[in-house]
């Protein structure tokens, strides 16, 4: 009987933290840094994602954490264990408790949909063929593919295969899942659909999920908080709303506009053609459903008329964003009003 | 026939089939038992491997080019010792067995180096982010992805052996290349030599073909 986790995964709030982790990749002798010192600190149970233009660091942090990748110094803990002080041996005990998926599914073609399923189970060596048969056909069917058991990947779409990829990560029952832009090759609709089965295993296995991508809208359906990452640093991190509504960084701030589909200059041309102050209002939760604009209006005299705005969600929470040009009536009592309300408020003019 | 092919003797040419048979089946397996392992071991101590050996790969690299630059017909010569030391006779299809084989590993585990460098690099991160070990990793995943490559390596080689076994026949190997020299070029019997080269030339059409096909059997892609 092969040897079980010599360690019980304790309940530890922290289920990842980066100490000052460094990472250079040596190239024909030279050092090339791909991630500066980094502290990271990532909750039991959130969906954290990271956020970053090609090239910003955002797969080597990843795979730092189960260690396809060996840092250059720092300790990095995971799920109470030093991950870095591991020997072979432990190290591969320790992958089957982080499970892992990929941009571009690395399914493999020999096997069929089943056996790729069963294949972590099969290298882990603990379970018997039927006990792995049924757990394949309990991963299948929460991923709902029973009834492609029996296809290789090939025959799949390319939103099957992620969801063979997840089946296949979530075998050894792992507590932790690591996506590496695991909905980039992925059209619009299947990614809505990948990334709410993500959100379901979140939710329902209590499953720790770290994921990268390029693409705001991903972080802004799934994660709980986002790093934003430049050139090898974290240079934003914090719940999603917060950073997606009141970007700080540069970066940050391009990828709010790119997934808004706003060009800021084009933005600003507009208004040059408008009278009156310009005031942006964010609403969240129940704020984004409170008749605040009229009451105001009423109060102070004002008239407003509304430049741009929208009403979404960021995960579970909804929100609303209003640009409005205010003229007439008294408007420093109405930006007063505002500021008084439960909304964030920005005067661009 | 007699009119046609005056100098064919049947039986003798049935006899030499079934040598040049031998020879490439018993040449076959040898070489694939040792230049698999030899062509997974150059895979894995290459440059950016999963265990890159620079000295290891280096050494079994230059023995590999070294084999493969000596003409076969030198090495035929150069191995007598050896294989009489190894099979007791440098003659016949025992005698033909060893200088095949060590002629044909050397490209043959190259053709498996090649074959594993086509697997898709995503295929064994996936792998090694599951806990595999490097001997899980190879069996597992490398072995069975690229098989469809290694079944064209083993074609490939299996054809180039059948012209090996026509060259052994110079120094005595037997077979149907043996034939050949004997008859078709010692004693100028022309009828001889085609029906030989014909033979070699419907082995070769099979074992491309049936080779082609498992091929195709493998792919999944
Ligand atoms: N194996 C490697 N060898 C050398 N340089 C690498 C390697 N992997 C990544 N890099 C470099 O490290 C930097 C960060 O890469 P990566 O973490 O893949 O970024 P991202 O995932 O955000 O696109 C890039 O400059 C990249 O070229
Ligand atoms: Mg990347």
């Amino acid at each position: 009987m092969p040897t079980r986790l010599h360690y019980k995964p304790k309940r530890f709030n922290r289920v990842i933290e980066f100490q000052s982790v460094h990472k250079a990749y040596r190239v024909s002798g030279q050092a090339i840094p791909a991630l500066q010192p980094t502290d990271l600190r990532i909750a039991r149970g959130e969906v954290f994602g990271i956020i970053g233009h090609s090239g910003a660091g955002k797969s080597t942090l990843l795979r730092l954490i189960n260690r396809l990748e060996e840092p250059s110094g720092g300790r990095i803990q995971v799920d109470g264990i030093d991950a870095t002080a591991l020997d072979a041996d432990g190290l591969r005990r320790f992958r089957q408790r982080v499970g892992m998926i990929f941009q571009h599914f690395n399914l493999l073609s020999s096997k069929t949909v089943a056996d790729n399923v069963g294949l972590p189970l099969k290298l882990a060596g603990q379970l018997s063929r039927g006990e792995i048969d049924r757990r394949v056909a309990e991963l299948l069917a929460r991923v709902g593919l029973q009834e492609h058991a029996g296809k290789y990947p090939a025959q799949l779409s390319g939103g099957q295969k992620q969801r063979v990829g997840i089946a296949r990560a979530l075998a050894t029952r792992p507590q932790i899942l690591l996506c590496d832009e695991a909905t980039s090759a992925l059209d619009p609709q299947t990614t809505a659909q990948v990334l709410q089965l993500l959100a379901e295993i979140n939710r329902e296995l209590g499953l720790t999920i770290v994921l990268i991508t390029h693409e705001m809208d991903v972080i802004r359906r799934v994660c709980d908080r986002v790093a934003v990452m430049d050139a090898g640093s974290i240079v934003e991190l914090g719940p999603v709303a917060e950073v997606f509504l009141h970007p700080r960084h540069a970066t940050t701030k391009r990828f709010v506009l790119e997934s808004e589909h706003v060009d800021e200059r084009e933005q600003h041309d507009d208004f040059a053609h408008v009278a009156g102050r310009i005031l942006r209002l964010t609403f969240q939760g129940e704020a984004t459903y409170a008749p605040l604009l009229g009451s105001v209006a009423r109060e102070t005299g004002v008239d407003y008329s509304i430049l741009a705005g929208r009403i979404d969600r960021i995960k579970d929470t909804p929100y609303g964003q209003l640009t409005l040009a205010l003229t007439g009536g008294d408007i420093d009592a109405a930006i007063a009003r505002f500021e008084g309300a439960d909304v964030h408020l920005e005067v661009l003019r | 026939m007699e009119t046609l092919l005056p100098n064919v003797d049947w039986p003798e040419i049935w006899q030499a089939s079934l040598d040049t048979l031998n020879m490439l089946g018993g040449s076959l397996l040898f070489t694939v038992l040792l230049g698999l392992p030899l062509g997974v071991l150059l895979f894995l101590t290459g440059p950016r491997q999963m265990f890159e050996q620079k000295a290891l790969y280096g050494v079994v690299s230059l023995l590999v080019n070294v084999l493969r630059s000596v003409p076969f017909v030198i090495l035929l010569i150069l191995m007598i010792p050896l294989t009489v030391l190894v099979t007791g006779t440098s003659l016949g299809v025992a005698g033909a067995i060893p200088p095949l084989v060590v002629g044909a590993t050397p490209f043959f585990a190259r053709l498996v180096e090649t074959a594993l460098r086509e697997v898709d690099r995503g295929i064994i991160e996936a792998t090694q982010a599951m806990g595999a070990s490097t001997r899980q990793i190879v069996v597992n995943a490398l072995l069975p992805e690229a098989l469809p490559g290694i079944v064209a390596a083993i074609t490939v080689t299996a054809i180039t052996l059948v012209s090996y076994t026509a060259m052994s026949g110079l120094i005595g190997g037997g077979g149907l290349g043996d034939l050949a020299v004997r008859y078709g070029y010692q004693r100028y019997q022309p009828d001889v030599m085609l029906v030989t080269v014909v033979l070699l030339l419907v082995l070769v059409q099979i074992l491309q073909s049936t080779g082609d096909k498992l091929v195709v059997h493998f792919s999944r892609k």
